[in-house]
């Protein structure tokens, strides 16, 4: 049983002995795609979903992986703005940022042990600034409602679990848009199609990990079995709330709510991040939304109906 | 390395707020995307809207022998469902791919529902008009009319699932009004547009549905915002504010002239009609303006969030995750 997935995923943080990536026996069906409506997973021979974890506490916000992401995707540079916002130029994600470093500056006392692998960045003075970094990306969600939405089936669930468009499909109709809690998708100007990160899937599917988790210095960026990843974030959580780093939090961990593909260990709420604090899945209003249109639907043509009482004067 | 040094300003605008109840954002930045979505699609939710409820109009009046009033109704509908698809498809980033619409069916998606629903509704609507015209095969003119009649309904409301399925604020917090304002202004606008194309001595059933479809729509709306509450904010700021005033003040005279002079000044049936006519337009435009807006504001998607978050059990919570083993059933 050598599947290629398995093997050697190269800068990654996981071990390369095989033993890390020994799936047998465990149970899959919780980091499988989960399709709640309709047919739209991926139907062939069962892969392990895989996605990244991005532990925050050892991003250095060098922006490799926003430089690999658009030098491997082509993804069209753009024109550079200062925004004033720290070392953040970049804004947000969108059609032309598939990841995104945000830079935060806040006054805290910093009291962390240097054994808990935390980058305490170099102060002047009294020491109480800390600047937390983080770099963002698409969640490729299991309850994904950009793919939900999308009416032309131009957004696809793969093999890998991950959730992608296809560009040769996409009619820019921009319903994803404002579907995704994130704010991830974006329609690119002067193409009208909607794009967004892939999770590098030609990559994947020759084995090799994605552009940003391989060209990631501090291994901030990890990428492989879902499944792996969540064990591995347990046990990071673990070992900084020991070290006394009490604001350390998982954010997206589990198969709760969304079911994020794509996961972050964060220093302060979502919200300081730009991530939302406790998305509403939208898709699994599926009934409440068609059930108060049928019956306003029912209401009008009633409506109509009554208007005919009295005669034609 | 002055350079590096973090300036002023960014750090006092980032512990204001810290741990004081405040909302925290990043830089005020909104959250989700406003979405891509120009004049076309709020004007797409009227003409969709007319169209449907006119289809209706057009077949119960054909029934109960009004000829005039259905002939007029039948007209409307048709028009509304030609000008549909244009102005769908002018919105769509790449207008040359409308097709791909047509490739699939998804029931998760409002926009191919209605895609589908609009498509049937105008091919009938194409084969009624064709068929009165040309005064051939009565019996298909019938058979499409009634099939437009069955779907002007559903083609006048899933707009409103359309854009309650999606992570904006007052949207998707609204969805169980917005289809009954989206009913409602579908039958004010296709009362409206009936009552100013008919002699006022056929135009009765038009009138009474202008009248009640736009107090329903003001007395809907109204409800909405109460139990949006603070959500509703964005109805009375910027441009959603003045579409609303200005929706409701065009609403409120067109209902009012109608009932009083509408059925003998043929010059008052068809300056109420337009003024109603403008005003379920403008009702559009006020909902379709308020998403923009909600959406741009960080503070709409994080305080709901926010309050959501700490009413759920720790072992609950979907997003933070403190200790344990993280997993949540």
């Amino acid at each position: 049983m050598t599947d290629p997935q398995r093997q050697i995923i190269p800068g990654s943080g996981l071990t390369n002995t095989p033993d890390a990536y020994d799936i047998e026996g465990r149970d899959r069906a919780q980091t499988r795609p989960v399709i709640p409506l309709g047919q739209k997973g991926y139907e062939g021979e069962p892969k392990p979903r895989m996605g990244f974890f991005t532990d925050t506490t050892v991003c250095i916000g060098c922006k490799a992986c926003e430089v690999a992401c658009k030098e491997w995707n082509h993804v069209p540079s753009t024109l550079m703005e200062l925004t004033g916002n720290s070392y953040d130029n970049t804004r947000d994600l969108g059609a032309d940022a598939w990841r995104h470093v945000a830079f935060i500056e806040q006054r805290k006392p910093i009291e962390v042990a240097q054994e808990a692998g935390v980058t305490t960045p170099a102060t002047e003075g009294d020491g109480d600034f800390r600047w937390l970094m983080a770099s963002d990306v698409c969640k490729h969600c299991t309850n994904a409602p950009c793919l939900d939405v999308c009416p032309t089936g131009s957004l696809f669930r793969t093999e890998f679990g991950t959730v992608v468009v296809q560009e040769d499909i996409c009619n820019g109709c921009g319903y994803c848009v404002p579907a995704c809690p994130f704010g991830v998708l974006d329609q690119r100007e002067g193409d009208g199609r909607v794009w967004k990160c892939t999770l590098c899937y030609d990559r994947q599917s020759d084995g090799l990990e994605p552009a940003c988790a391989q060209a990631c210095p501090t291994d901030s960026i990890q990428y492989g079995p879902l499944d792996e990843l969540r064990e591995k974030a347990n046990g990071r959580l673990e070992m900084l709330h020991e070290a006394g780093v009490d604001d350390a939090r998982l954010y997206g961990a589990n198969e709760a709510g969304y079911g994020m593909g794509a996961f972050f260990l964060l220093l302060d709420d979502p919200e300081v991040y730009g991530l939302p604090p406790d998305p509403e899945v939208v898709s699994q209003k599926f009934k409440s939304l068609w059930g108060s249109a049928a019956v306003a639907a029912g209401a009008l043509a009633v409506g109509i109906a009554a208007a005919f009482i009295g005669g034609s004067r | 390395m002055s350079e590096a040094r973090p300036r002023e300003r960014s750090v006092s605008e980032e512990i204001r707020g810290n741990g004081q109840g405040e909302m925290r954002s990043y830089y005020g930045q909104p959250i989700i995307k406003e979405p891509t979505w120009e004049w076309q699609i709020p004007c797409y939710f009227f003409t969709g809207g007319l169209a449907g409820a006119s289809s209706g109009l057009g077949l119960l009046a054909d029934l109960g022998g009004n000829e005039r009033l259905a002939r007029t109704a039948r007209l409307i509908a048709l028009a509304g469902a030609m000008a549909s698809p244009v102005l769908l498809i002018l919105d769509l980033g790449m207008p040359s791919r409308f097709y791909n619409m047509l490739r699939v069916f998804k029931p998760t998606s409002p926009m191919s529902v209605g895609t589908w629903i609009l498509s049937v509704f105008g091919t009938s609507s194409c084969i009624v008009a064709a068929t009165d015209v040309l005064r051939i095969f009565p019996r298909l003119g019938q058979a499409a009319e009634t099939v437009a009649a069955l779907l002007g309904p559903a083609l006048s409301t899933y707009t409103a699932v359309l854009v309650a399925d999606t992570s904006v604020p007052v949207w998707h917090e609204a969805r169980h009004e917005l289809p009954f304002v989206f009913a409602a202004s579908s039958a004010a606008s296709a009362g409206a547009a009936a009552t100013i194309f008919t002699p006022p001595e056929d135009a009765g059933p038009a009138r009474r549905l202008l009248i009640g479809g736009s107090a329903l729509e003001m007395a809907v709306s109204e409800a909405m915002k109460r139990r949006l509450g603070e959500l509703a904010e964005p109805y009375e700021q910027e441009e959603a504010s003045s579409y609303e005033k200005l929706a409701n003040a065009l609403t409120a005279s067109g209902a009012a002239l109608t009932a009083i002079l509408g059925r003998k000044r043929h010059w008052a049936a068809v300056l109420g009609g337009a003024l109603a006519l403008g005003g379920a337009a403008a009702k559009r435009w006020a909902i379709f303006k308020a998403g923009f807006q909600s959406a741009r504001d960080p503070k709409y998607t994080v305080q709901s969030q926010r309050e959501r978050l700490e009413s759920r059990p720790p072992d609950q919570r979907r997003t933070e995750t403190f200790g344990g083993d993280g997993s949540t059933a």
